[in-house]
């Protein structure tokens, strides 16, 4: 007996200790499901043998198209079999589209466009819900329901894109959008309170500390009124330093502020990054203070801002601008805090230097040592280097200072190099391989052109050396690279964003589309090739960036049933399955509503003419791709709910009739099914039937 | 010890008996202690589970069965299964689930009770775990019937897809969707704890039979002799 009882306490302890393990654990263990594997079969594919047969058949295909060896090759680099998916993705600005596309390089897909400042009705934005978004950007008390979208910034963590926000500027009405990359949704807009139009909005600090937001055309600030005759007195450029917060993924007005500027029309920006972090530059032209006046004879701004060699390059310390804000050196306009350019200019936060006149793109290499800036009419792009700007800085090696007071470098102190590319250098950006790319608008090319300093020993040229051009079709604007404006660009591809299409696409009337080409930049020295045109016929896009598409991580559902996008949040209004219902109080009636495939519940509800109506709709789906629609026919309502999303709308019964609302996204073989009815009772009796019809 | 309680627990071993041939009687209680493990670990794998495949959903849809908890992609199919008119899942085998644990939790005392009772009756006690796998399939396949035979006749798509049983094991059809059900690890590892229990219980028998009997036979005599 003595010596069953250590094997039998043995295994009683076990008993115990195990089985309270496990009446407590088995949930979570279940929950947790590790067995789900991926279970699509990935086709093997066998090595390409290239028989002869197969080789005759190609050919008779190449002859039979009229293609030749190259664009077999092109063909082959940018051919995606279904179900491939594609290495970069592509935001570019969508132009007065008002919108952001998303595009898959280097099948050069559209994959979606982005909502932003126009309502969109696919997106369900603006028809209902998302309005309280597009209201942030409202002009006082006017809707503006457009935007001119020019330059979209992914947030960056030390330097390199890290795939969770997208900023986007409005150059028509100075305002500025956040989008979340989880749901791809625009989130925020702010309205800038200085100034009425932007242009060198957006572009970040290397940690997304900020997001800045250049003006465009010099107005008196905040909205006054100033007649044009007191131009140099009144009207002021400015550029705005947005907080943001990262935490709440929203821009803090609260803690962000403004530059004064010059009157001048500033024009594109760029953060400093590594060496000279800390830093933003900023374009402008027509330094020459135009002022108008056709009926006065004067000189136009065409003619008056290409008077002047020169205009000024913007040195913004904008880390020692923070300080100086922060100890109150700030006054406010128009409920905003704005340092003034005189103080800017004693605290050493603003500088110049002269630029190449009507100067673009001001582009900062990876290394962030050199300052490129392409100047339009200048044959040249100008390159400076940060070490000699802060020790020009340090040194006060100032040749003059502007009509404003404002300190001007010493142009031959802070320029490093001129090097000449060809007719109209617009926008450069950069590569892995030493390599500068900078777009020729007037050449219609690309120039592919050799860096100095560090990055001479990357390329087998010369530095500071034109390479090549590529010509594309036609009139480039901004190109974008694989990361091409980050601290480590991937190189590969490029996309020159051309402006003209002309002769490339069918015509599509006398409004052609853009032409998106995508360059192969893979092979070093002069092999450049183009190998894929895209029309974009939405809108006419400005700037882009590429970003790896493994640094994206967007949802494919939202987290949880009743989420509410706009909080990134579960809705406490979310409406679970078995709890519609219609709540009537007064002349308020709230309906709790669900979508699941194929049915709205409630199917049916009624109002009073004149009812004023809050419905929060709860889609119960939580499977990809099963979004459905929500639409209320004259009463000009359409929701996008997506799987899991949770939606709140408001609105008049203005109208008696019945309304058939219905899912507007074919959700499943019963979607027409998926209806009910809105009916909504005449406040006085009204004929129901006429006379006539009856039998 | 009185002759029902002999009946019952059977004969105690002597000291002598145990030095001379401890392994005999360590063995039976070791295998039936590795079949308790195996079948407490079971639960925490699932046991059962079903893929539906069409052409819409590439990765298929899963569902997937623990003895006490469904998982995987339950509310798709409950979302699909409405359209046939067939009741959500979770309120398939609801008092199996709610005592799924109780009963494996029990069966675990059988069987540690099993080997302290050194009668025939040891048997009936390791019963149940021995049967659970069986059992388990026979259970589901009940519930598959119950459910694919029991239709709301006013869904939607009752009109084309008429009252059906979809097979526990291997491979059906029901509209695009092929499904294709199998046995998962916690299954197997309650099947390996079933064989363990076998084998146990006749390493039980052949330790404690002789015993039993010559006990049986000394108590008889002793009686006689009284």
């Amino acid at each position: 007996m003595r010596h069953r009882v250590p094997i039998f306490t043995l295994s009683f302890a076990m008993t115990l200790g195990v089985g309270a393990s496990f009446v407590f654990d088995v949930p979570a263990a279940a929950a947790q499901d590790t067995t789900k594997k991926k279970r699509r079969k990935e086709a093997e594919i066998a090595a390409v043998e290239i028989t002869p047969a197969v080789a005759a058949d190609l050919q008779k295909v190449a002859t039979e198209r009229g293609l030749r060896v190259e664009d077999l090759t092109a063909a082959l680099k940018t051919y995606l079999p279904s179900g491939k998916l594609d290495d970069y993705i592509i935001f570019s600005s969508g132009g007065h589209s008002g919108q952001v596309f998303m595009i898959g390089v280097p099948s050069m897909r559209l994959l979606r466009s982005i909502a932003v400042f126009t309502p969109e009705p696919w997106q369900g934005y603006g028809y209902g819900a998302g309005q309280e978004v597009l209201e942030q950007g409202n002009f006082g008390e006017s809707e503006v329901l457009w935007g001119d979208t020019h330059h979209p910034a992914l947030s960056e963590t030390g330097g390199e894109y890290d795939g969770q926000f997208l900023f986007i500027g409005d150059k028509a009405n100075a305002r500025l959008a956040v989008i979340d990359l989880r749901d791809m949704e625009t989130k925020q807009i702010v309205k800038n309170p200085l100034t009425v139009s932007d242009h060198g909005a957006s572009f970040v600090t290397p940690d997304t500390d900020y997001i800045v937001e250049g003006g465009q055309y010099s107005t008196p600030l905040g909205f006054a009124y100033s007649t044009v005759e007191d131009y140099e007195a009144n009207y002021r450029g400015m550029v705005t330093l947005w907080k943001f917060d990262r935490k709440t993924g929203r821009i803090d007005p609260s803690k962000s502020f403004a530059l004064e500027l010059p009157p001048y029309f500033q024009d594109l920006a760029d953060a400093g990054k590594k060496v000279s972090d800390g830093l933003i530059f900023l374009n402008s032209f027509c330094v020459e203070s135009v002022t108008p006046g056709f009926d006065i004879g004067a000189v136009n701004f065409e003619a008056g801002c290409s008077q002047r060699d020169t205009d000024y390059l913007h040195i913004i310390d904008w880390k020692k601008a923070a300080q100086v804000f922060a100890a109150g050196g700030c006054e406010m306009v128009n409920g905003f805090p704005v340092m003034k350019m005189k103080k800017a200019a004693e605290e050493g936060v603003l500088c110049l230097a002269p630029e190449p006149k009507s100067p673009h793109g001001v582009d900062v290499t990876p290394n962030g040592e050199f300052i490129v800036v392409a100047g339009k009419l200048d044959p040249h792009v100008t390159v400076y280097s940060n070490t000699k700007i802060r020790d020009a800085i340090a040194k006060k090696k100032f040749s003059s200072s502007d009509a404003y007071g404002i300190p001007v470098l010493d142009f031959d102190a802070v320029m490093e190099v001129q090097v000449e590319l060809g007719l109209g250098p617009l926008h450069t950006q950069y590569d892995n391989q030493g390599y500068a790319y900078t777009s020729l608008f007037l050449d219609s090319a690309v120039a592919r052109w050799t860096l100095g300093g560090e990055y001479a020993s990357k390329h087998p040229e010369e530095p500071w050396k034109l390479v090549t051009k590529t010509p594309v079709q036609y009139n480039i604007g901004h190109l974008v690279a694989a990361e091409g404006d980050t601290v480590s660009p991937d190189g590969g591809y490029l996309v020159a964003m051309n402006k003209w299409s002309l002769d490339r696409f069918f015509p599509t009337g006398p409004l052609l589309p853009q032409n998106f080409q995508l360059v192969d930049i893979a092979k070093s020295g002069t092999t450049m090739p183009v190998l894929y045109d895209m029309p974009i016929g939405v809108g006419e896009p400005h700037y882009a960036q590429m970003i790896k598409a493994d640094k994206l991580h967007p949802w494919t559902v939202y987290p949880a049933v009743g989420w509410n996008p706009q909080t990134q949040s579960p809705d406490p209004n979310a409406v679970k399955l078995g709890e519609e219902k219609v709540v009537r109080d007064g002349h308020n009636v709230t309906v709790y509503m669900t979508a699941v495939r194929s049915h709205f519940a409630p199917d049916r509800f009624e109002l009073n003419e004149g009812d004023s109506v809050t419905m929060h709709i709860t889609s119960q789906e939580q499977s990809l791709d099963a979004t459905h629609g929500f639409c209320i026919g004259g009463y000009n309502i359409n929701l996008s709910l997506e799987p899991g999303e949770s939606a709140t709308l408001h609105f008049k019964a203005d109208k008696s009739g019945v309304y058939p609302f219905y899912c507007t996204e074919f959700c499943s073989a019963l979607h027409l099914e998926m209806l009910g009815y809105m009916v909504v009772k005449p406040s006085e009796p009204a004929v129901k039937v006429t006379e006539a019809s009856k039998p | 010890m009185t002759s029902v309680m002999f009946s019952l627990f059977g004969p105690r071993v002597s000291n002598d008996e145990l030095l001379t041939r401890g392994a005999r009687y360590a063995l039976p209680t070791v295998v039936l202690t590795a079949a308790r493990i195996l079948l407490i670990v079971s639960v925490f794998f699932p046991y059962w589970s079903m893929v539906l495949e069409a052409p819409q959903y590439p990765d298929g849809l899963g569902v997937i069965a623990y003895v006490n908890t469904l998982s995987g992609d339950v509310a798709e199919v409950n979302g699909l299964n409405h359209y046939i008119g067939m009741r959500p899942l979770e309120e398939a085998a609801n008092f199996e689930r709610a005592t799924a644990v109780w009963m494996v939790l029990a069966m675990f005392l059988l069987i540690e009770l099993a080997a302290i009772v050194h009668s025939r009756w040891a048997l009936l006690l390791v019963l149940p775990a021995m049967l659970f796998p069986l059992g388990f399939l026979a259970d589901l396949q009940f519930w598959l019937y119950h459910f694919g035979q029991n239709l709301d006749p006013s869904a939607p798509l009752s009109s084309s897809v008429k009252p059906f049983t979809s097979p526990a094991l291997g491979v059906g059809e029901i509209g695009q969707f092929k499904t294709v059900a199998r046995v998962e690890t916690g299954w197997w590892l309650a099947c390996a704890s079933s064989l363990l229990v076998i084998a146990g219980i006749f390493l039980h028998r052949r330790a404690y039979k002789p015993l039993f009997e010559t006990a049986a036979r000394e108590r008889e005599a002793m009686r006689a002799a009284a």
